[in-house]
């Protein structure tokens, strides 16, 4: 019997809504699953498509990249072009042969604690039914 | 005369030309050609044989034209430079003047992507401006494009070219015209008229340049067969200027009495027309409806056909 | 520049299947410019690769390089030292740069990963459109700069044909008429009488139908 799979999820944060949400969940006492590994970036468009590839071909089962909300960009429009970016990741990874609801983009402002902490919940749980990246299952 | 062309001499004798067309069928059947020219043999003084039309294949222009030929009526050969570069079509003008063919229709043809070979390649060697100077400099200096002399028999083209008042930009239509005619248009026919105001505001500018005395203008008219043809040619024909209320008139007749008001539409134009300075003629497109041009003819008051 | 985009991932992975060891290349020229085999393309490239070997459960040894310019034999020069190390070589640069490889390195199997599409200027960030059928007598003195032949769908070089419409080719509302743009130009300059010039027929030759053509600067070549 297979121990139960827990999905490894890098989330991609900016550091204008989504890290300080994140925080805000912490000190909400929020609970949301460990899966979850965030990387704080400057402004979610300088999430590179090369970083979303590595951290699938490292290992990651689900990426998402969490960016502010429409028209709040702190650099006026690296929300949209991170969702531009993940459109076009999501159509690569479908080539490669991973599924492309493996990667998201979300939108959220800083004071959003609550849900920071569900969308993390809820992309670990997505990704749980999805089972492993094809790339970690040939692995294993 | 500059050719032998029934068409050169009905005009030049000052009559209304009439001239129609005759679609080659997308198959090798001869019958099929020759019923349909059957049907305006007498009624126009040249039919039009379409070639490779809307960039579907079909049975060749210049094979239509020497079976329209055979039957004793006086074909037109289309040639659109879509399809082949300058060698190919001086070989055809060669071939198709052996066979007695003199008179032809200068084109650049409809693009590749709205026929059954969108794959093709558009060939747009020469364009048609050039096709036309082409024709004229084999018929006028006896050589061929190139430069070289044509031996012995010379192809003596009576040379036509398309003119669209409805395109744009408008204000360019007539110069474009009078290009074709530098470049040795001797008639032209017209995209269909449905917008008759803005054809009469084109004829103003080509009577300003004097135009109409150097070229032949033939009117072009189409009979619409049913408020859906005349919708789709308004709305997905390119270049076609269909008003909307010639939509809207054959909509509100009943069905069954559609072909009928359209033969009437297509009357009228023809009276209206008849009054503007510098229609040389009219060039009836039935398309897939030749069997009514003989009634348009007659019914406008243009038939017996001149025996120049 | 000259554009290109990347082809397929299928297509390219039935190129390079029999081998282990690729080396993937890179230009730094134009198509880095328009994002198709730049240092970016080339790591997203290897990426997507490796991962669709992963997959499958085996894996591939990927050497990522981008060179200066791979159409030019000085630069390619540099690759001598890597290129025994590889099976087999992926070029993300146009076909210039693709044939260049091919010819200095004449016992290596070449392939390339993209697709070279035309000679074009960019409209907008991330649009590039055609502006040059390189025929060799350029006529943009002619028609306002706007370039009949490699913007009119039909290459017509005397004037709109009858499927113009409010500024519109027929072929798609996505492309502009290039003799109404020629047009308006010529307008603008106040030089409409240069549109009654009637251009003759065009010498293909310079534009390739004399076949493979060539520039030899007698002060340069050695």
């Amino acid at each position: 019997m297979k121990e139960q799979f827990e999905p490894v999820i890098v989330a991609f944060c900016c550091h204008y809504c989504a890290y300080t949400a994140a925080d805000m969940a912490g000190s909400q006492r929020l609970v949301y699953p460990p899966n979850v590994k965030i990387i704080r970036v400057p402004c979610s468009g300088k999430v590179d498509s090369i970083h979303i590839l590595k951290a699938f071909e490292k290992g990651a089962d689900g990426v998402y990249v969490a960016g502010c909300l429409d028209g709040d960009c702190h650099f006026k429009n690296g929300n949209d072009k991170a969702s531009r970016k993940v459109a076009q990741m999501m159509r690569y990874l479908e080539e490669i042969g991973i599924e492309p609801e493996r990667l998201e983009m979300v939108k959220m402002s800083a004071g959003m604690g609550e849900r920071f902490a569900r969308i993390a919940t809820e992309m670990t749980e997505k990704i749980r039914k999805l089972g492993p990246s094809p790339i970690k299952a040939a692995a294993a | 005369m500059k050719t032998e062309s029934k068409l050169e001499k009905v005009l030049a004798a000052g009559h209304l030309a009439v001239t129609s067309e005759c679609g080659p069928p997308r198959g090798a059947s001869a019958e099929t050609v020759i019923e349909k020219a059957k049907y305006l043999d007498g009624v126009v003084d040249a039919v039009n044989i379409t070639d490779n039309q809307t960039a579907m294949v079909r049975m060749s222009s210049f094979a239509g034209s020497v079976l329209v030929r055979q039957q004793g009526m006086n074909p037109l050969l289309q040639m659109v430079t879509r399809d082949r570069n300058r060698l190919a079509m001086q070989a055809d003008i060669l071939g198709a003047y052996a066979l007695g063919i003199n008179t032809m229709l200068c084109l650049s043809g409809d693009h590749t992507r709205f026929g059954d070979h969108p794959m093709a390649a558009n060939v747009h060697d020469i364009d048609s401006i050039q096709l036309i100077q082409m024709v004229k400099k084999m018929r006028d200096e006896a050589k061929f494009q190139g430069g070289a002399d044509i031996k012995g028999v010379v192809p003596k083209m009576f040379i036509g070219a398309a003119a669209n008042p409805f395109a744009d930009p408008f204000e360019l239509r007539v110069m474009r015209l009078a290009k074709k005619i530098a470049a040795g248009a001797d008639f032209i026919q017209t995209q269909c008229i449905f917008n008759i105001d803005k054809f009469e505001k084109w004829m103003e500018g080509v009577r300003g340049m004097g135009l109409h005395k150097k070229c032949y203008i033939l009117a072009g008219i189409t009979p619409m067969k049913s408020v859906g043809a005349a919708r789709y040619m308004k709305n997905r024909v390119p270049g076609m200027d269909v008003p909307q209320e010639l939509v809207d008139r054959m909509g509100s007749v009943d069905k069954e009495k559609q072909p009928e008001e359209g033969i009437d539409i297509c009357l009228e134009t023809i009276e209206r027309l008849k009054q503007v300075e510098g229609v040389a003629g009219f060039h009836i497109m039935a398309i897939d409806w030749e069997e009514k041009v003989a009634e348009i003819v007659k019914r406008a008051n243009l038939y017996p056909r001149p025996q120049a | 520049m000259i554009t290109a985009e990347r082809k397929p991932l299928e297509e390219i992975l039935a190129y390079i299947k029999p081998f282990k060891r690729i080396l993937l290349l890179g230009c730094n020229e134009c198509v880095t410019v328009c994002a198709a085999g730049g240092r970016k393309e080339v790591g997203v490239l290897a990426s997507g690769l490796q991962m669709s070997r992963l997959k499958d459960g085996s894996s591939i040894d990927i050497r990522e390089h981008t060179l200066e310019r791979q159409c030019d034999p000085e630069y390619v020069e540099e690759l001598v030292p890597m290129i025994d190390s590889a099976d087999a070589v992926l070029s993300m640069a146009c076909g210039c740069g693709v044939q260049q490889l091919a010819m200095r390195f004449r016992d290596k199997p070449v392939f390339p990963a993209v697709n070279t599409k035309f000679m074009g200027g960019s409209d907008r960030h991330g649009v590039w459109t055609e502006r040059c059928q390189g025929c060799g007598d350029c006529l943009l003195g002619l028609t306002g700069g706007i370039c009949p032949i490699a913007k009119c769908a039909k290459h017509l070089m005397n004037g709109p044909c009858g499927g113009s419409a409010g500024g519109v080719c027929e072929i798609g509302d996505d492309v502009d008429c290039a003799w109404h743009l020629i047009w308006e130009r010529l307008k603008a300059l106040g030089l409409t009488d240069q549109y009654m010039e009637i251009m003759p027929a065009k010498d293909w030759r310079p534009a390739g139908g004399g076949g493979p053509r060539k520039i030899i600067r007698e002060d340069l070549a050695e």
